[in-house]
């Protein structure tokens, strides 16, 4: 097996008498672009910011690059790039500014800075925004000088905490297009996101959190064949038909999940039980407002994992 | 209970500090200082100007001499140490609690290597410089008033230096469990504007009240006014060295404090 470079063995995380990390274990490994998902307050950043150094472990044990988190945090963030939640860049200061001062916090000499600097405003597509004034930029401006500013010390471990959240579609893409390209340099990624398209697109693996547990882990596609299988059949159909409309297809529906008054079926044969369905409906006479077949995702595994847990509760 | 003892986790450690990134994070402050500082020198030294004016001139007129001084000479050097205090003190209450809070400046920092006891100790050099910087101006302008008699002047940043230190201790400790920005208008109204009355800026301690005439000896601003007008004026004795090792003293006694409830505060 490859190098780990973030490995939490039984990782707790308390805030006063409120546990929001509930010992949780997981290896991310050298190169690889790791998940976080979870719901609001399931505790994705609460563990992100355990690994960046900024939070204390309360319980368990975090490495990273084999350093215990708690005792090598200088030498850990040196290695580093850092996305948060929440913007902190420097509201005074404009673009350029902002990248110079933090590459002195890497202890960076000055003409490797202005080159770094330089490089990340092209990456970004910042370049006419050098001399803008943070806090006069947009929302998504500064989020892109963020994930630049992250960038700086050309850091072996990017954790990114929602990296893309208030981007335009445009900018979204241009920021998963360069997060592939880090990938494939090698640099190796903690990514929370609540955009499952996001995660479905970048990570190799991840882990489903809730109210600081572990529900589920593992590659996306394999998530998605476990849990639903390939395709996904909505239904516009009355609630208190669904019974009968699904009587003797049952081998085929792997999962079900109302959306709504929608009921979407999840299965591995799409086709055959669209087929089989219409036919059913057709037969009894159930009115059928709209009906649509198409892949199932990572979205539809998300929303049953944790729609299923609502339920237990 | 449970409270006090989180405020004050971690004092007994050694603090985590890198010279080089302390400086980084004063060099931070700076690069925003000077984009401000014209308008902020200004505003910071009309103030002291305005007591000159109208205390030096103007109600002096009405004193003869005070400790054989006459009184625009008895009170220059002493706004000298009262406008190094208010300066240090604004930056390190509201200048601080706005990059610590909203800001997010010194979350920012600490993700990359350096730590947060490198921040804090950046803000209180940081706090120091910029007093420092501002009693040397009005300095200056005592200067040209005529009002500088002996070059022992010259020394004035030492005593300066170890004062706006104190107070960027002390301004820091009260930010660090300060709620809101309200709640700084009861340091300055209780702490730093009785010190500007009472310690011996305006009129020698000895005409307090008998039971309260001790009380200025514990403020930072009377020994550093006690220093700094004998420099002025060519008097300095040796007691002026125990005025010294007071703020000395208070400094490095205080130091640790700011460093842990700073960090206490903004590290959950
Ligand atoms: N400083 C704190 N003090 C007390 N509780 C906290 C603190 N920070 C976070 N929590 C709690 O811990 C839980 C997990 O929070 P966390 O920020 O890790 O969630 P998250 O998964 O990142 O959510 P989101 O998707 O909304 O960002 C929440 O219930 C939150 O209220
Ligand atoms: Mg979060």
């Amino acid at each position: 097996m490859r190098r780990s470079v973030i490995a939490a063995r039984n990782l707790v995380k308390r805030f006063a008498d409120f546990e929001a990390v509930k010992g949780v274990n997981f290896t991310v490994c050298g190169g690889e672009c790791f998940g976080l998902l979870g719901p609001n307050g399931a505790g994705k950043t609460s563990i992100a910011k355990m690994i960046y150094g900024f939070s204390p472990v309360t319980a368990g044990k975090l490495e990273v690059f084999g350093e215990d988190i708690m005792t090598g945090a200088r030498n850990i963030k040196a290695k580093i790039g850092v996305v948060p939640q929440e913007d902190n860049l420097d509201p005074e200061l404009t673009v350029w500014e902002n990248l110079l001062v933090y590459a002195g916090y890497f202890r960076m000499p000055k003409d490797m800075a202005q080159r770094r600097a330089g490089d990340i405003l092209a990456f970004m597509d910042l370049q006419d925004k050098s001399g803008a004034v943070v806090e006069q930029l947009s929302g998504g401006l500064k989020r892109r000088l963020t994930i630049g500013r992250a960038l700086l010390n050309q850091p072996a471990l990017l954790i990114l905490d929602e990296p893309t959240t208030g981007l335009d579609p445009y900018a979204r893409h241009l920021v998963w297009q360069r997060l592939k390209k880090l990938k494939e340099s090698g640099t190796t990624m903690l990514l929370t996101t609540h955009y499952l398209e996001e995660a479905g697109q970048l990570c190799d693996r991840l882990i489903v959190l809730y109210h600081g547990e572990i529900l589920e882990r593992g590659a996306p596609r394999e998530l998605i064949e476990r849990h639903t299988g390939n395709d996904a059949l909505e239904l516009g159909v009355e609630p208190a038909r669904h019974g009968v409309l699904m009587e003797g297809n049952e081998d085929l529906i792997k999962a079900r999940q109302m959306l709504g008054d929608d009921l979407v079926l999840f299965t591995g044969h799409g086709r055959e039980l669209a087929e089989r369905i219409s036919g059913r409906a057709a037969a009894l006479g159930i009115p059928v407002r709209h009906q649509r077949l198409r892949p199932a995702n990572l979205e539809d595994v998300f929303l049953k994992l944790t729609g299923e847990t609502l339920k237990e509760d | 209970m449970v409270k006090r003892k989180q405020l004050f986790n971690g004092i007994t450690a050694i603090p985590d500090l890198s010279w080089p990134l302390v400086m980084k994070v004063v060099y931070r402050n700076l690069l925003v200082f000077k984009k401000t500082w014209k308008a902020n020198i200004m505003f910071n030294f009309i103030e002291p100007m305005l007591y000159l004016w109208a205390m030096g001139f103007g109600l002096g007129v009405y004193v003869s001499q005070i400790e054989g001084l006459s009184y625009i000479d008895f009170l220059a050097p002493a706004l000298i140490a009262s406008s190094a205090m208010f300066s240090t003190t604004y930056e390190m209450t509201y200048g601080s609690f706005t990059r610590m809070g909203h800001q997010k400046v010194f979350q920012g920092m600490v993700a990359t290597p350096v730590s947060m006891d490198d921040v804090v100790m950046g803000e209180i050099l940081y706090g120091t410089f910029k007093g420092v910087l501002y009693g040397i101006v009005f300095l200056i302008v005592v200067a040209l008033f005529g009002l500088v008699k002996s070059p022992w002047a010259l020394l004035t940043p030492v005593p300066l230096a170890l004062m706006v230190m104190s107070f960027s201790v002390m301004s820091l400790v009260w930010t660090s469990i300060a709620p809101n920005y309200d709640s700084f208008g009861y340091f300055f109204t209780l702490l730093i504007s009785p010190m500007f009355l009472f310690a011996g800026v305006f009129f020698p301690v000895d005409n307090l009240p008998a039971g309260i005439r001790f009380l200025p000896w514990f403020t930072p601003l009377y020994h550093a006014v006690e220093v700094i007008r004998p420099l002025l004026h060519g008097k300095v004795a040796w007691s002026n060295l125990a005025d010294l090792g007071w703020l000395a003293a208070f400094v490095v006694l205080t130091i640790r404090l700011p460093l842990t409830m700073v960090k206490n505060r903004l590290i959950q």
